[in-house]
């Protein structure tokens, strides 16, 4: 074994004892739903004391954003570690500590983009859970075309003074601080006049409307910004220059959602899984039939997400073919929803049924190929930057 | 486990056999052996074994160069880019694969000889039109100190061209046992064995192999009688690989062909490739040629580090491979409308190819079976 190799595995020995006894154990092998989700923000309750003192254990160790740098609240662990750390908690059955946009998306940004400053004062509080952020990146008519962002900013000295309206914004109505796209420059072609700004969403003039969705739960919402006056050094980057902030968060969101997709029945196969929906489900030669190409292409996504990972290590990043992974995990998981429904047949057709929440799940699948990016959108991505093929 | 990516060495390996085969087994190859009715070309089979391909899994006491199943499925897969036709897979992969495992010092010798490029291999193992080595009724019969192997075997790769035949044959119990099955080498000229040439779609080498009394003896026996498993499960598996790999390569060299055609092919005013309905199915494409990439590379480490344990990555590798050479080619087709139907254009080739290696060794229902017997369903 090579010492990298024994490093790891040193790791791994390592973490899976402190998981073992800081995990506690009311949380363990609980089937994951969103309900339970820690997202943290000022004004979070958790479920119960367990959560709330694995996520306090959690924060001591650095764990909640791993390879973030232990300056700023993270863990200063490689890739290669942070795979083991997962790997590990999944075996362990524990459950993420603490899940939220600062850690996905905006983290990332500002590592790449943000001043010191800005680091120094909000990664800190994201990897303790105290401040929820939302993402205000659509808009009523800035959807796939997002580059068409009307919302102003108009710069008045000492502040900007927002107005407009997004739309979209998950959790905008429980988070602390919202990270959006706003037009600096009204007379630039369209990319070339937008900004990367943070509002702290109690800022005089923010109001939110929760919008209920298929699945019954109301997590998104219209955002309005009606004279909001926000402090100049909360520009993240240059003025004008939000656009490349943006695409370099979506990389990072699209590759987040489309590894949703191999979390889902906690690395068990989708045929055990059916198989306990009940003992004669695999006996129908469709269902059986879908399965197995399911679980062909489910192994072959989670590889794919690794081998990418290790591109990402290697410094080649991961760029444009998040594009791709994005597409391939969401389609494949909504795939493999629809064969849960069919599986447990009217069992499943109750909000809350003998199979728990299987329904808002399955409903809740069908957003994951339109946030982030739809499906189209992606494919033209692919299209145009990977394979280059020519524009209209 | 080792990562999916390609090591430095792995990168250098694949540049290597890409800028050989470019050069040296274009399609326009393996088009000049179709009409000049050969299965394939002697000296570019001399060249290979060379540079070591043909020893890729070879000790190198015997002569390989021993360089492991990655790298068979490297090479593999550029060979699938440009349909390059030659005995690598018989021989070089499924033969040396069991001969290494049967051990001893005759399979040393005939290890020696496919290194060496001497020698070439033919696996005779199925006898309907689906790959099921266990339902092998052709028969083993004692006589004398030795055997005499009666039946036939049908879908043999390369089976008319090659100088040896490992041949599959029931020694007892009965067909759809894996019991009971041995494994004999035999030469291919032995009395009593007629080989009859498939004119089979893809212009490659598949025989039918009569048995009629063929006579073989107690050395002519690879491994135990009655356990032909033990040598062919790792053989098959290792074939099974690198016939993915050279699948997915196939579907590479497809879409290559085919994204070529998008970016020059003009109508209504613009190139056909500006039109988002293909720019789409183009995409999705590459989408699935990434992931079974990967099932690819997964496969072949699995088999250097833990062989014993590669049904699900040799399986998964198939099954992906299959699927993604078949969406390949039918697209690559469609999107080149006319001139693909056309036997001047290559891209026919592309689609025989992949339908004749979607049923060797398995298809994908055999093999995504697999998969899911291995993961508990
Ligand atoms: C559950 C959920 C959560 C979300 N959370 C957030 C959030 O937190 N923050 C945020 O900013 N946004 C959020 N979004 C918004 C999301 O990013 C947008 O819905 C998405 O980008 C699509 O935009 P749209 O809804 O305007 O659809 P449209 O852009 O109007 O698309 C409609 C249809 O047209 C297709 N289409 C559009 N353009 C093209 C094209 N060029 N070629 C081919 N087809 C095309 C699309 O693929 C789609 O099928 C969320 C959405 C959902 C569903």
């Amino acid at each position: 074994m090579t010492t990298a190799a024994s490093d790891l595995e040193t790791f791994r020995a390592e973490i899976a004892g402190w998981i073992a006894t800081a995990c506690p154990d009311g949380l363990r092998n609980r089937p994951m739903n969103e309900d339970r989700i820690v997202w943290g923000g000022r004004r979070w309750v958790f479920d119960d004391d367990d959560q709330r003192i694995w996520l306090e254990r959690a924060i001591d160790k650095g764990i909640t954003a791993p390879r973030w740098p232990v300056e700023y609240g993270g863990g200063g662990i490689s890739r290669a570690h942070e795979k083991i750390l997962r790997e590990e908690m999944t075996r362990l059955g524990a459950p993420p500590p603490l899940e939220s946009f600062g850690l996905w998306m905006l983290g990332p940004a500002l590592l790449a983009f943000g001043s010191d400053e800005q680091k120094a004062r909000h990664l800190p509080p994201i990897t303790r859970g105290e401040i929820r952020w939302c993402q205000g990146y659509s808009e009523p008519g800035a959807g796939s075309d997002l580059a068409n962002v009307q919302t102003r900013a108009e710069d008045m000295g000492d502040h900007y003074l927002i107005n407009g309206q997004k739309i979209w914004t998950s959790y905008a109505d429980q988070a602390d601080w919202i990270f959006a796209l706003v037009r600096t420059d009204r007379e630039a072609p369209k990319h070339k006049g937008i900004s990367f700004l943070l509002m702290d969403m109690e800022s005089p003039g923010i109001s939110t409307r929760p919008i209920r969705l298929i699945s019954g739960k109301s997590p998104f919402c219209e955002t309005f910004f009606d004279n909001v006056k926000v402090p100049r050094e909360n520009l993240v980057g240059e003025v004008n220059r939000g656009w490349d902030i943006a695409k370099y968060l979506l990389t990072h969101e699209r590759e987040m959602i489309g590894g949703g997709a191999r979390g889902l029945l906690g690395g068990r196969s989708l045929g055990a899984f059916l198989g306990d929906l009940g003992a004669d489900v695999l006996d129908d030669p469709v269902i059986r039939a879908e399965a197995m190409a399911a679980e062909v292409d489910t192994l072959a996504f989670a590889m794919t997400m690794d081998r990418y990972k290790d591109r990402a290590e290697a410094g080649s990043g991961v760029g444009d073919a998040s594009a791709m992974l994005k597409y391939y995990g969401t389609e494949l998981n909504k795939r493999r929803y629809e064969l849960l429904m069919t599986a447990a047949g009217s069992d499943a057709l109750q909000w809350d049924g003998p199979h728990g929440a299987l329904a808002p799940e399955w409903l809740r699948t069908k957003a994951n190929s339109i946030e982030g990016g739809t499906s189209e959108v992606m494919l033209d991505i692919i299209a145009k930057r990977v394979l280059e093929l020519p524009g209209a | 486990m080792t990562s999916l990516l390609d090591s430095d060495d792995e990168v250098m390996l694949r540049d290597a056999a890409r800028g050989f085969l470019d050069s040296n087994a274009p399609v326009a190859a393996l088009r000049a052996n179709r009409d000049e009715g050969r299965a394939h070309d002697p000296v570019l089979w001399r060249d290979m074994a060379a540079m070591g391909w043909a020893g890729v899994l070879i000790p190198e006491t015997a002569g390989g160069a021993d360089m492991g199943h990655r790298a068979a499925g490297i090479l593999a897969h550029e060979m699938g880019v440009t349909l390059a036709a030659s005995p690598f897979l018989s021989s070089a992969v499924i033969a040396a694969t069991t001969l290494r495992h049967a051990a001893g010092a005759r399979a040393h010798d005939a290890l020696a000889g496919i290194a060496a490029g001497e020698v070439t291999y033919a696996l005779a193992v199925d006898e309907g039109p689906k790959h099921a080595p266990e339902r092998s009724a052709l028969s083993a019969e004692r006589a004398g100190n030795g055997y005499r192997l009666s039946g036939a075997k049908t879908f043999v790769a390369d089976g008319a061209s090659a100088g040896r035949v490992l041949v599959l044959a029931r020694t007892s119990g009965t067909p759809g046992q894996a019991a009971g099955l041995s494994l004999f080498d035999i030469d291919a000229d032995r009395a009593g064995l007629s080989r009859r040439p498939l004119d089979t779609v893809d212009a490659r080498d598949h025989a039918r192999l009569d048995f009629d009394g063929v006579e073989a003896t107690g050395d002519d026996l690879l491994g135990e009688a009655d356990d032909a498993m033990r040598l062919l499960r790792p053989a098959l598996e290792a074939g099974q690989a690198a016939l993915a790999a050279e699948l997915a390569g196939l579907a590479g060299g497809i879409s290559a062909m085919t994204l070529g055609y998008l970016k020059e092919r003009r109508q209504f005013g613009r190139t056909i490739g500006s039109f988002q309905a293909l720019q789409h199915r183009a995409a999705h494409l590459w989408a699935e040629t990434e992931v079974t990439a990967s099932a690819i590379a997964n496969a072949g480490r699995v088999l250097d580090e833990t062989p014993d344990d590669a049904t699900l990555a040799v399986s998964l590798a198939k099954a992906r491979a299959t699927r993604t050479a078949d969406l390949a080619v039918r697209e690559g087709i469609q999107m080149h409308g006319g001139i693909g139907m056309t036997d001047d254009h290559d891209a026919g080739f592309f689609m025989k190819r992949a339908r004749v290696g979607a049923e060797w060794l398995g298809d994908y229902g055999y093999h995504a079976a697999r998969v899911a017997a291995a993961r508990g369903f």
